[in-house]
């Protein structure tokens, strides 16, 4: 049995809020470099300049990378072996955020849904906990930005419909959504489970995105293709034409229910941030 | 080229002053980039939602900027500070245009109407890159409250703005950079 106190994991969450939102992601830092590459399209490539420019002054001048800093999604993983001591779990976790937002200088962009009247602190976050096997407690912070959350989708396709019908949703869904969600895109695709599951799954697909899927040949052929499909729409950086629509295509999928197909497509921008902190 | 205002920087982007010029309006085409220099206006969902109703301030040939920066550090001017997407605003842009708008900064493709808009009215949509307000926030000079402070980020603020790099996105003859 593993005692951890709720105020380490406020501090915790405080911490990899701030670093999430001020320093690039090594692996999003190195997509983007690949990206500068290949793109051949003058403007574009513009754009990737300024891109990577404003990383690096984020991270010098200790400046949000992007002033919308999110709203804060929380996957947690807690150890069946993990006993949390000294409050409650998401309590500890909305203060962490709120924290964040005060000593970091983050933008406070959370509003009750009907008034729109903020909250002041970027609290509450949204938050996913699952119990799994071990002794550790597992948090990933994502700052999810509304400028490309808004152009997600969910669609129930029917259970025969098939690999191609999954690919014209989600490049239908990256063509329509455009210049908007601020491209190159980091893409995340639920496959299978409920409508909530796939959702879900389309969220978490956005975390870790230096790693491959490690699943089987048929997902990781599924991503290639995808990116291939939606880079080949020419929207390119800022939505100025060029091959680099999005940096990267990840799927997670769920056993679902003979009658259905649930896919849902998650959209980050090309400043897409995820920190994981274990403890 | 014949006007005076108009100059080429040494990193081929033309350099523009705010308020826009009538000749300035004319020669501008969609696709160029910019660097302007003067004053903006941020006003974003909320902001513009009030504004559309009754004006706080006199937007005769001003310049309004889609941005909600994030708070400012001690000792620094303004906070992060890129663009929102405009799109969200195309209910508004009309109404502000026609009464009298020049020009707006913002990201992202606009519907047809607002579009259009931009046409009838003689004024430019320029496209700040979207998610680089670290970069932007340098290029930001001074910042001041000028209504709706309860509205926080959300409030509009006077920027001075200097070499504020853009690329136009509409011009005014409702030529669109993007296909």
């Amino acid at each position: 049995m593993k005692k951890i106190l709720t105020k380490v994991i406020t501090d915790k969450i405080r911490s990899a809020y701030i670093n999430s939102c001020v320093i690039a992601d090594r692996d999003l830092i190195a997509l983007l470099q690949k990206a500068m590459k290949t793109e051949t399209n003058k403007r574009a490539r513009n754009v990737l300049k300024l891109i990577l420019e404003n990383c690096r002054i984020a991270k010098i001048k200790k400046r949000p990378i992007c002033q919308d800093t999110g709203m804060a999604v929380v996957f947690v993983e807690i150890g069946q072996q993990v006993v949390i001591t000294g409050g409650d779990l998401e309590a500890a976790i909305h203060q962490g955020i709120g924290l964040a937002c005060r000593e970091g200088y983050l933008r406070a962009s959370v509003v009750e849904p009907l008034s729109r009247k903020n909250t002041g602190h970027n609290a509450p976050a949204v938050i996913y906990t699952k119990v799994v096997p071990g002794n550790s407690l597992k948090m990933t912070v994502i700052p999810k930005g509304f400028g490309s959350e808004n152009m997600g989708q969910v669609k129930m396709l029917k259970p025969g419909a098939g690999t191609e019908a999954i690919i014209e949703f989600v490049t239908e869904s990256v063509k329509k959504a455009g210049a908007n969600p601020c491209p190159p895109l980091i893409i995340g695709v639920g496959i299978g489970g409920t409508l909530d599951k796939a959702a879900i799954l389309a969220k978490e697909a956005l975390f870790g995105i230096g790693k491959s899927s490690k699943d089987e040949i048929l997902i990781r052929t599924l991503e290639q293709r995808l990116l291939l499909a939606v880079n080949k729409l020419n929207i390119g950086p800022a939505g100025l034409g060029g091959k680099n629509t999005a940096l990267k295509v990840k799927v997670k999928t769920y056993p679902t229910h003979i009658a259905g197909l649930p896919v849902a497509v998650n959209i980050g921008c090309w400043c897409h941030r995820a920190k994981t902190v274990i403890i | 080229m014949k006007k005076v205002s108009v100059q080429r920087s040494e990193k081929n982007s033309i350099k523009i002053t705010l308020p826009l010029k009538e000749s300035d309006l004319c020669k501008l085409k969609a696709g160029e980039e910019v660097l302007l220099t003067g004053v903006v206006y941020t006003a974003r969902d909320a902001a513009q939602q009030r504004m559309a109703k009754k004006l706080p301030l006199n937007i005769k040939g001003a310049a309004i900027y889609h941005t909600g920066p994030s708070p400012s550090k001690p000792g620094e001017v303004i906070g992060s500070c890129g663009p929102t997407t405009s799109a969200r605003m195309d209910d508004y842009t009309p109404v502000l245009l026609k009464k009298g708008l020049k020009a707006v900064i913002g990201k992202g493709r606009l519907g047809d109407t607002a579009r259009k808009a931009f046409k009838k009215h003689q004024a430019i949509y320029f496209l700040a890159p979207g998610g680089c307000g670290a970069l932007l926030a340098d290029k930001v000079k001074s910042m001041t409250l000028v209504a709706y402070k309860d509205l926080g980020c959300e409030a509009i603020y006077k920027l001075k703005i200097d070499d504020f790099p853009v690329i136009v996105g509409i011009d005014a003859k409702g030529r669109s950079v993007y296909r």
